[in-house]
């Protein structure tokens, strides 16, 4: 193999309780687009940070060799040095400086330290022109769309004379028309010798451009497909990424589904951020007791901020809409008006927004129910050891004591953290924002486990996942959601992942 | 509480080996949060040691130990309103101005106008709490970084002092509010002979064996209830040793203070304000709502913390703290200045960070800040008697401020790189 411009030999790499990558090999040969894809969680960004340096070598087992050369890089300058220049699925742009400065950030064109600014303006300019980016280089990045943003990346990956371009999911946030643009300049780039490692979940994506394509299931490598030989269909990929029958990844399940527990009507959001931009159009959804409910929409068309924004108005702005629970209008205007409602929203960014890390497992479980364990405000601290260390026993949440800090848990565990703490408040609707996100395959089993539990105690569950295969495990209806609409409802024996897809895509522009 | 049954899925046996990566050593886990957290005493005792050789035991004398309470008690009281603003994740500049003007006022009031001193004294506390509210609303509410708003009041409130003022100070101040600045209880019990240790004040002794008694009866009830709850409690010997330390401490400073004059009555205030906010630091829900906001804003929001009043009672706790100590510092030069609590707001929060709080807030203790005060209050002492120069004791103080802080981003650098 000696047109291989990369070679990641034997990788192995360990988080505490997860192995997320096993014995990974990977071979990218010179100038080809090469697809890596797998399941969330899989190990796609953890290899691909292995490459880039973010985890630097000695922290993982195994050899990397670029250009036939064995590599040990420390951080991500020692990598992009020899030409290797990840662009990470969360765009690493300064919003308040222009595409000017964000292209050469780090890499000014300067003299002396004065930076030379006809040149970065001049040399940008050209780049948005290999781009195919229309735009003045003096714009600031947040005045324009993040189609255009990554293409503001790649720009600034090609000033760093890149021969080996990583992209993370590149067009997970973008629309069809900005996907289709930044697909001609990968091929375009191949056309100019750059080799790119394209991470996607977007099957018809890899099919369209990419020369091979390698499948990761649970941190190991399933195989590597060759795309050209005419043989490769998606299906091929799909029941290679799977691997393993639909039916056991999912507890069975026989739904009790009860009277109505909260009724959105006419639900309008608009962006915190971006004014006078709809985030959210008049979305109406019914939740019932004892059923599971999906939410099924790309990454960016407003799940979240549906969820929040119903969640005691946490996102968003000139909100309106009514809600109704058990049938009666109520009016939610704060995070303790949902508490008190009944209604429980876990969120998809655990770190930032589920947790305080820093803290203690029991103190997690117990914020949002505190006063359950308190008397005229004056905690019970051994009650709230024993609710706590409850919790740990039934949702098996492995740590050697409640009184372990929350941050040195695994993701799978501090899910169920995320869990314990809503489960205590004990709402009668429970939103789960991608519960299962970024955690191994035992421990989704586990959520599952107890999300068909909560729904059996007669809580109205509403579950919002971008993972098709989950949601038709799990749910017994599905909303699609699209831009800001709900596009379709279906029942489980109603929907297929064909038919969520095409509705989870309509109205996109 | 909603019951859900112990899970046991048929895949649990294919998850790879979590409980033998966790750091299973227990004992030398413990151990490592130990230093982190009992660093701050030990550190305190070998500090106080230090001077105590170095000064030929005049440290530890009746005389000066009194003296060191004395002269620290309003920067101490600073800094628990202080420890609270740190923990929650904000930072209050303003409180050696905040010092000056509720001095001024109580001074004006009591002085100028003849106000009865209690009836002065409230409204003093009463005054502070407004700033308090009033710096509290443009946190909480309006959104300001704390650092702003209180760098705005460091300003407003110093302004303020010297337009009630003018340049001079007013004086002198009725006596019992000197007496809670500077004097001493009455002896209550007359005094006794103690062996060796001489003729003590009986009453003081008497607190200080209460205290103890005290100490030992809350230590113990707690560590029964966690026995009874299965928890996890500190082995024998070190729980004793922990006792005795503690017991060791409370009783010979009470004797010191016996065998001088008394127990100084700004003791006694700190006293109980060292337990109430201990408490309703850790055992109270709205401490514990201050620990969440420190440790993730956005989490403790999405909870239902309800983290803007949280933030605004803080600030107003600070103010009423502020202006107690204010009357404190007014009695005890028996003047309220216009240059008063200049950079009294520093030295709380240097003995909060020496005391164990984190930069990015969300860990702290009151008995933290107070040990961190009291290191301050030692060296400041320490080095006065041994004859070094305020440059130098300046200097040290700022090197042990950095080193404390660099001492607990190291540790907590070290606990997490163990996981890993």
């Amino acid at each position: 193999m000696d047109d291989d411009i990369l070679q990641m030999l034997h990788i192995t790499k360990t988080f505490p309780g997860v192995n997320a990558l096993q014995d990974v090999s990977l071979s990218v040969a010179r100038g080809e687009i090469h697809a890596v894809c797998g399941e969330n969680g899989a190990g796609k960004s953890t290899l691909m940070k292995v490459l880039s340096g973010v985890y630097p070598h000695g922290s993982y087992e195994g050899d990397i060799y670029f250009d036939g050369e064995l590599c040990q890089f420390h951080d991500l300058r020692q990598s992009e040095r020899r030409g290797i220049v990840i662009i990470h699925q969360e765009l690493a742009l300064s919003p308040h400086l222009s595409i000017a400065e964000n292209i050469f950030l780090g890499n000014e064109r300067a003299q002396r330290g004065v930076i030379d600014w006809n040149r970065t303006n001049a040399e940008a300019r050209e780049l948005l022109l290999r781009v195919g980016l229309d735009e003045n280089p003096v714009s600031r990045i947040s005045d324009i769309g993040v189609g255009k943003q990554q293409l503001v990346e790649i720009a600034k990956a090609l000033s760093k004379q890149v021969s080996l371009l990583i992209l993370d999911e590149p067009t997970a946030a973008l629309n069809d028309a900005d996907s289709a643009h930044l697909l001609e300049l990968l091929r375009g780039l191949k056309r100019e010798g750059v080799t790119s490692v394209m991470i996607s979940h977007k099957l018809n994506e890899i099919e369209a451009i990419a020369d091979n394509v390698t499948i990761l299931r649970d941190g190991r490598v399933v195989e590597t497909l060759n795309m050209k030989d005419g043989h490769t269909t998606e299906d091929r990929i799909i029941s290679g990424m799977v691997g393993r029958d639909l039916k056991n990844r999912f507890p069975p399940h026989t739904p009790n589904v009860g009277e109505e527990a909260l009724r959105i009507e006419d639900w309008t959001v608009y962006s915190t951020t971006q004014r006078g931009r709809m985030v959210v159009n008049k979305a109406n959804l019914t939740l019932r007791r004892g059923e599971i409910v999906g939410l099924a929409g790309l990454m960016g068309a407003g799940r979240t901020e549906l969820a929040m924004s119903v969640f005691g108005r946490s996102y968003g702005t000139n909100i309106s809409g009514r809600l109704f629970k058990d049938g009666k209008p109520i009016h939610v205007g704060s995070v303790q008006d949902a508490i008190k409602h009944g209604i429980a929203y876990a969120t998809e960014d655990r770190k930032r927004y589920g947790l305080n890390l820093i803290a203690d497992i029991k103190q997690n479980i117990s914020l949002a129910g505190l006063r359950k364990v308190a008397k005229r405000g004056w905690i019970d601290d051994n009650e709230e050891y024993k609710t706590a260390s409850d919790y740990r026993a039934s949702l098996n949440i492995k740590a050697p004591s409640v009184l372990m800090v929350a941050g040195k848990l695994s993701g799978g565990n501090q899910q169920k953290v995320v869990l314990s703490k809503w489960i205590f408040a004990d709402p009668d609707v429970l939103i789960l924002d991608e519960p299962t996100r970024g955690i191994d395959v035992g421990a989704k089993y586990e959520i599952y486990t107890i999300i068909n539990r909560l729904a059996d105690q007669g809580k109205a569950v509403l579950m919002i996942s971008s993972e098709l295969p989950e949601l038709l495990g799990i749910c017994d209806r599905i909303y699609a959601f699209s831009a800001g609409r709900i596009t379709g409802e279906m029942t489980r024996s109603q929907a297929t992942q064909e038919r969520l897809m095409q509705y989870m895509t309509k109205g996109m522009d | 509480m909603s019951s859900i049954a112990p899970s046991s899925p048929d895949t649990s046996a294919e998850e790879p080996g979590l409980e033998a990566d966790l750091p299973v050593p227990q004992g030398a886990r413990k151990f490592t949060v130990n230093i982190r957290q009992s660093g701050i005493y030990v550190a305190f005792v070998l500090i106080v040691g230090f001077f105590a050789i170095l000064t030929h035991g005049t440290l530890l004398q009746p005389q000066n130990i009194s003296n060191i309470i004395v002269q620290n008690s309003y920067i101490l009281v600073l800094a628990i309103g202080m420890i609270l603003i740190i923990i929650a994740g904000h930072i209050d500049l303003s409180a050696g101005s905040v010092v000056a003007v509720t001095g001024a006022f109580a001074g004006v009031l009591m002085i100028n106008h003849h106000v009865s001193w209690p009836l002065a004294f409230v409204l003093t506390l009463i005054v502070g709490g407004i700033i308090g509210a009033w710096q509290g609303y443009w946190v909480a509410y309006f959104g300001i970084p704390a650092f702003i708003v209180t760098l705005a009041g460091m300003l407003t409130f110093r302004a303020l002092t010297l337009t009630v003022l003018g340049n001079q100070g007013i004086g002198p101040f009725p006596n019992p509010v000197r007496t809670m600045a500077t004097g001493f209880l009455t002896s209550y019990m007359g005094h006794a002979k103690l062996g060796f240790l001489g003729r003590v004040d009986t009453f003081s002794v008497l607190v200080g064996v209460v205290a103890v008694l005290g100490i030992i009866a809350a230590q113990w009830r707690a560590r029964a209830g966690r026995l009874k709850y299965k928890q996890t409690v500190d082995p024998i010997p070190l729980f004793l040793l922990k006792i005795v330390a503690a017991s060791a401490v409370v009783l010979a400073i009470a004797i010191q203070l016996a065998k001088f004059k008394n127990l100084p009555w700004v003791l006694v205030v700190l006293a109980i304000l060292v337990v109430v906010y201990s408490l309703v630091a850790a055992r109270t829900v709205f401490g514990r709502h201050v620990y969440a906001i420190g440790g993730n804003l956005q989490a403790a929001k999405l909870s239902g913390v309800n983290t803007r009043a949280v933030t605004f009672w803080i600030f107003v706790n600070m103010g009423v703290l502020g202006a107690l100590a204010g009357v404190i510092f007014a009695g005890r030069l028996n003047l309220a200045g216009p240059t008063a609590g200049q950079s009294f707001e520093l030295d709380a929060i240097a003995a909060a960070f020496i005391g164990g709080a984190a930069v990015q807030g969300g860990v702290g203790k009151i008995i933290g800040a107070i040990t961190g005060g009291l290191i301050i209050g030692v060296i400041n002492n320490g080095m006065s008697l041994a004859g070094a120069p305020s440059e130098r004791v300046m200097l040290v103080k700022g090197i042990v401020l950095l080193a404390a802080v660099a001492f607990d981003v190291w540790a907590k650098r070290r606990a997490s790189s163990a996981v890993k």
